[in-house]
C-alpha cells in the first residue's frame, strides 16, 4: 500500500480554463482523505487526474514514492469506483469482478479465490451468476465496489459513488464503506458534494472551491475552526449565520450596537473596522444571562422532530437557530441569545480567511 | 375516450383489413400462378383458387430453369444469398472499424476522414453507375462477387449508425476499461462489440435485404448466366415476347424471390425496425 | 460532440480506418470524380479517343426535348407515388393506432412489402395487369377501357405509380405509427376534454404534431422514387411505351448504355447528383435540428 502526494498540480482545459489551479496534499498510507465541495470546484477532475484518466497540465502525482504522470490509468495499480458504477451491462456480476484479474493475466484459480471472498465481503455471492440490470441500485453499488476490491489495488479513488442511491440507501452505504476501508487499510480518496458524507467517511478533510483547497484538516477540525468563510457555511447544516459586525476592542465585536465577547480573536484589530461575525444555528442559547446576548425577531418555524429551527433576523441579517424541541415556545416572536466566547467566528470581509488567533 | 368506440373500432378493423389484403393481393395472385400450368394462365381466366402444379413448378424452377433464363433459380438464389450476405458483413465489418476509429480515438485528421466517409451518404450508385462500371471492369472484376459486392458496400450509413450507437456508451465504460487494464483492442473485442450486438444485427437485417434486392448493378456487371442473381433472373424471363413467357415459372420464381428477405422481416421483425428507423433509409 | 475519453495511437486509428477509405475511394470518390471529368468530354462512336467541349454536353442536354420530358416525367411520378403511399399509410397508421389490442400483428401485416425487390413488385403488378392474362385487367375491360400499359403511355405511368406505392406504403406506414405513438395520450387527451371531435382533433392536433414525420417522410419519398423505383421501371415498362415512362435516373441508364452517349449520360448523373446534394441537405438539417447532440 502506499500514500499519495500531490505536488502543485494543475488542469488547464483547451481555452486556457483553468479546472484545477495548483493543488499540493499530501495523503497518508491507509487513510480516508474526502475531497468535497460545490459542483465546479475541481475534485473530480483532481481526481481524474490521480487516476490516469485527465492528462496532468503541471505539477506531479507520486502513489507511493513512484511519479504517475505518464503512467497508463491500468499500471498505477489504482481501482476506480464510478458515480454510474459504470458495470459492464453485458458481463456476469462474477465477470464484471475478474475483467480486470484477467486483463492482468491472473491465474484462474486466485481469479476465483479473490472473487468468491470480496462476494462474501459484500453480501453478493448470489448474484454472481446475474447481468447488471437484474440487480437493485444498491447491489450494482456493491458489486462496482467489488469490481475495485479484488484487484487489491494501493489506493481505491472513489467518484461520488452513493449520489445515485436513495437517501435511506446512502446512509447505510455510508457505513459499510467506512467499516470496509478499515478492515483493508487501503489509502481511500473520496469525491463527494455532500458534507454529510464527507464528514462521517474522512479522516482527512479537503475542502475545495475555484480549483483551490480551502482547508485540509480532521473533519472536527474544519469544523471547529473554518479557516475561510466559505468552509465555514458549506461545513455544517443549516448553515453557519454571518453577521456583519464592527470591532470594538481586543477580544470584543459588536453586532448592530450589541457587543460580544470572542476568544478566538486576532491582535491589534483596528476597533470600528468592519468585520464578518459567524455563529453556528447550534451554538447559540435562547435566553441566559451570559455578558454577550443578541435580540432576534424570529418570523418562522421549521419543524424538525428532535429539533427546530428558528428563522429570523438579528441586526437586519438572515439568522437561523437551533434548539431542542420544546425549549423554546414555538409562538415565541422575539428571543434573547446568549453567546458563548468560544463559539464566535471572525472572517476578514475583504480576504474572508478567518481572523482568529495566529 | 369512450365516444362511439365501438363504431370507431369496427371502422378501423374495416379499414386495416381491406388495407392488409390491398397489400397482400398481388402477392397472392403470384403464388396462385406457381400453382397452374402454362396454358391456365394464358387464356385469361386464372381461378381465384390454388390449382395443383406447385410440385412441378418449384423443382422445375429450382433445378433446371425457365426456357428464357436457363439457368436454375436455386443457383441464382445462390448467387443473390452470397452478395447479400457480402454486402451485409463488409459493410458491418468496414464501419464498425471506422466508426471505432473516429469515436473513440484523437488523430489529427479524424474530421476529415469522418467527412470523407459522410459525403458518401448523398449519392446513391444510380447516379454513378457508367464510372463504377468502367472501374470495376478495369480492376477485372465483372462477373465477379468481389465486384458485385464492393461498391455497394462504400457507404456511410453503417458508419452514422455505429457512431451514433456508441455515442450513447457512457465515457465512464471505457474508463473503468482503461483501469481494468484494457488496451484497445480489449476494448473493442470485449465490451464494445458484445454491447453493439443488437446494433450489428439490426444493421444486419437492413443490409441483407437491400443486397438480395439490389438490381441495376447486378444487371450491369453480370453477363455469364452463372453469376446471375434471382432478381436479375426473373426479369429476364418476361421481357421477351409474350408468346414466349413462362408465367407460371417466372411467378414461381418471383414467390422464391420474395420468400428469403419477407421471411427475415416477419422473424425479426423487432431487429428490422430498428435498423430501419435508426439509419433513416 | 465528443467521448471525454480517449484512446491515443499514431498508427492504429488510421489502420482502423483504412479499409473504408479505400472502398470509398476506388468506388465512390474516383467514379464520381470521373462522372463530373466525363460530363466535359465528348467521345467519338468507337470510344477510342475524346475531347475536351466544355459544358457541351450540358448545353446539347438542354435542347433536347425529351431530357425535359423526363424531367416532368420524373415529376409527375414522384409527386403521385408520394402523395398516394404518404395519405394511404396515415390512413392505416392512424387506424392501427387505435387498435391496441394486435397491434403488432397488423404492423407485420403491412410492413412486409418492403422486403420485396423493386423489380419483383414491378413484375407482380404487371402480372396482375397484364393486358391479356391479367386478373383485374379483365374487369377494366369489362368496363369498356382499352387497357393497354404496353401500348398506352397514361395507363403504364398508372401501373408504375401503383407497384411504387404499393412497395412504399409500408415503409411510411412504419414511420406513421412510431410518429403516432410518440404523441403523448395525455394531449389528445387534453383536447377531448376541451370538446374536440375525433376528426378535429386528428387535423389540429395531431396531424400538426405529425408534421415533423411527414416532412421528413416527403424527402425520403422523393429520393425513394428518384432511384430505387429503377427496378420497377425496368420491369415494368423498360421506360416505354415511346419514352413515356422514362425518369431522369432511366434515362442516364439508357442513354448511358443503349445509346453509347457516355458523355450526355456523365452531364446528367452530375446534374442527378446535385439535386440529390440539395435533397439530402434538406434532409439533413430535419435531422440535424432532431437529433441534437
Amino acid at each position: 500500500m502506499a500514500g499519495v502526494t500531490l505536488d502543485t498540480v494543475r488542469k488547464i482545459y483547451a481555452g486556457n480554463v483553468e479546472a484545477v489551479k495548483g493543488v499540493s496534499l499530501g495523503i497518508e498510507d491507509g487513510s480516508f482523505c474526502v475531497l468535497v465541495g460545490p459542483s465546479g470546484c475541481g475534485k473530480s477532475t483532481l481526481l481524474r487526474m490521480i487516476a490516469g484518466l485527465e492528462t496532468i497540465s503541471d505539477g506531479t502525482v507520486n502513489i507511493g514514492d513512484r511519479v504517475v504522470n505518464e503512467v497508463e490509468p491500468a499500471d498505477r495499480d489504482i481501482a476506480m469506483v464510478f458515480q454510474n458504477y459504470a458495470l459492464y451491462p453485458h458481463m456476469s456480476v462474477y465477470d464484471n469482478m475478474a475483467y480486470g484479474l484477467r486483463n492482468r493475466g491472473t491465474p484462474k484459480d486466485e481469479i476465483e479465490k479473490r472473487v468468491k471472498e470480496a462476494a462474501r465481503i459484500l453480501a453478493i455471492e448470489p448474484f454472481l451468476a446475474r447481468k447488471p440490470r437484474a440487480l437493485s441500485g444498491g447491489q450494482r453499488q456493491r458489486v462496482a465496489m467489488g469490481r475495485a476490491i479484488v484487484r487489491k489495488p494501493q489506493v481505491f479513488l472513489f467518484d461520488e459513488p452513493l449520489s445515485n442511491l436513495d437517501a435511506k440507501l446512502r446512509v447505510q452505504m455510508r457505513v459499510e464503506i467506512k467499516r470496509l476501508q478499515r478492515a483493508l487499510g487501503v489509502t481511500s480518496i473520496y469525491v463527494t458534494h455532500d458534507q454529510v458524507e464527507a464528514m462521517t467517511l474522512s479522516d482527512k478533510l479537503v475542502v475545495m472551491s475555484g480549483g483551490q483547497i480551502e482547508q485540509v484538516g480532521t473533519p472536527s477540525e474544519v469544523y471547529r475552526r473554518p479557516e475561510t468563510r466559505f468552509v465555514a457555511t458549506f461545513i455544517g447544516s443549516p448553515p453557519m449565520n454571518i453577521l456583519p459586525g464592527k470591532v470594538e476592542g481586543p477580544g470584543r465585536v459588536s453586532v448592530g450596537g450589541q457587543v460580544l465577547n470572542v476568544t478566538d480573536m486576532r491582535d491589534g484589530l483596528p476597533p470600528g473596522s468592519a468585520i464578518e461575525v459567524g455563529l453556528r444555528p447550534e451554538d447559540v442559547q435562547a435566553g441566559g444571562s451570559s455578558s454577550s446576548t443578541l435580540a432576534m425577531n424570529v418570523d418562522f418555524v421549521e419543524e424538525l422532530g428532535a429539533t427546530q429551527l428558528f428563522h429570523g433576523k438579528v441586526a437586519g441579517a438572515e439568522f437561523i437557530v437551533q434548539a431542542s424541541t420544546g425549549q423554546i415556545a414555538a409562538d415565541t416572536r422575539k428571543l434573547t441569545l446568549s453567546v458563548d466566547p468560544g463559539n464566535v467566528h471572525l472572517f476578514d470581509p475583504e480576504t474572508t480567511k478567518r481572523l482568529g488567533r495566529v | 375516450m369512450v365516444e362511439s368506440r365501438r363504431y370507431r373500432n369496427i371502422l378501423a378493423y374495416f379499414t386495416l383489413t381491406v388495407g392488409i389484403v390491398v397489400v397482400a393481393f398481388p402477392v397472392y395472385l403470384a403464388i396462385l400462378a406457381s400453382t397452374f400450368d402454362a396454358a391456365t394462365i394464358i387464356n385469361g381466366n386464372m381461378p381465384l383458387l390454388p390449382g395443383d402444379q406447385a410440385g412441378v413448378n418449384y423443382p422445375r424452377a429450382l433445378f433446371s430453369g425457365g426456357r428464357m433464363a436457363r439457368e436454375p433459380v436455386s443457383m441464382m438464389m445462390v448467387n443473390s444469398f452470397i452478395m447479400a450476405v457480402g454486402i451485409a458483413v463488409g459493410k458491418i465489418l468496414i464501419s464498425i472499424l471506422s466508426a471505432f476509429a473516429v469515436v473513440y480515438f484523437s488523430f489529427p485528421l479524424r474530421k476529415t476522414a469522418f467527412w470523407v466517409i459522410f459525403i458518401t451518404l448523398m449519392l446513391p450508385i444510380e447516379v454513378r453507375i457508367y464510372p463504377t462500371y468502367k472501374i470495376v471492369a478495369d480492376l477485372g472484376l465483372l462477373d465477379t462477387y468481389t465486384g458485385l459486392i464492393m461498391p455497394l458496400i462504400a457507404s456511410a450509413t453503417g458508419t452514422l449508425l455505429f457512431r451514433q450507437f456508441f455515442m450513447t456508451i457512457p465515457d465512464e465504460l471505457l474508463e473503468a476499461s482503461k483501469i481494468d487494464g484494457a488496451g484497445p483492442f480489449r476494448f473493442f473485442k470485449d465490451t464494445l462489440i458484445p454491447l453493439s450486438m443488437t446494433t450489428i444485427a439490426a444493421l444486419f437485417v437492413i443490409q441483407f435485404i437491400y443486397g438480395w434486392n439490389q438490381y441495376l448493378w447486378p444487371l450491369l456487371i453480370t453477363t455469364k448466366g452463372s453469376m446471375q442473381t434471382i432478381v436479375i433472373g426473373i426479369k429476364k424471363m418476361i421481357t421477351t415476347q409474350d408468346a414466349l413467357t413462362e408465367w407460371q415459372i417466372a411467378m414461381t420464381t418471383a414467390v422464391l424471390a420474395m420468400v428469403p428477405p419477407v421471411l427475415v422481416v416477419v422473424f425479426m421483425q423487432r431487429l428490422f425496425v430498428k435498423g430501419l428507423v435508426e439509419t433513416e433509409k | 460532440m465528443e467521448k471525454r475519453a480517449l484512446f491515443s495511437s499514431k498508427i492504429l486509428p488510421y489502420a482502423l480506418l483504412l479499409p473504408q477509405l479505400v472502398i470509398t475511394i476506388i468506388f465512390f470518390y474516383l467514379p464520381a470524380s470521373q462522372a463530373i471529368w466525363q460530363s466535359f468530354l465528348l467521345e467519338d462512336a468507337f470510344g477510342l479517343s475524346s475531347e475536351f467541349v466544355g459544358f457541351e454536353n450540358y448545353r446539347h442536354l438542354f435542347g433536347q426535348p425529351e431530357y425535359y420530358k423526363a424531367m416532368v416525367t420524373t415529376v409527375v411520378f414522384s409527386t403521385s407515388v408520394a402523395i398516394l403511399s404518404l395519405s394511404c399509410a396515415l390512413l392505416l397508421a392512424t387506424q392501427a393506432d387505435k387498435q391496441l389490442r394486435g397491434g403488432e400483428g397488423y404492423k407485420t401485416l403491412l410492413i412486409w412489402p418492403y422486403a420485396v425487390a423493386p423489380a419483383i413488385a414491378g413484375v407482380l403488378w404487371i402480372f396482375m395487369f397484364h393486358p391479356t392474362l391479367g386478373t383485374l385487367a379483365r374487369p377494366i375491360k369489362a368496363m369498356g377501357i382499352d387497357w393497354n400499359p404496353m401500348l398506352n403511355g397514361k395507363h403504364a405511368m398508372t401501373l408504375l405509380v401503383l407497384s411504387a406505392t404499393w412497395k412504399q406504403i409500408s415503409y411510411n406506414f412504419l414511420f406513421f405509427l412510431a410518429g403516432l405513438q410518440a404523441i403523448p395520450k395525455s394531449v389528445i387527451e387534453a383536447a377531448a376534454i376541451d370538446g374536440a371531435s375525433p376528426l378535429r382533433r386528428f387535423w389540429t392536433i395531431i396531424f400538426p404534431l405529425l408534421s415533423p414525420t411527414t416532412f421528413f417522410l416527403i424527402v425520403v419519398n422523393i429520393v425513394y422514387v428518384f432511384f430505387d423505383t429503377f427496378g420497377i421501371i425496368d420491369a415494368v415498362t423498360g421506360g416505354g411505351p415511346a419514352g413515356q415512362t422514362t425518369t431522369l435516373v432511366y434515362k442516364v441508364y439508357a442513354d448511358g448504355r443503349l445509346g453509347g452517349d457516355l458523355g450526355g449520360s456523365a452531364a446528367q448523373s452530375v446534374i442527378l447528383m446535385i439535386i440529390v446534394i440539395a435533397l439530402t441537405a434538406v434532409q439533413f438539417r430535419y435531422i440535424e435540428r432532431k437529433v441534437q447532440y
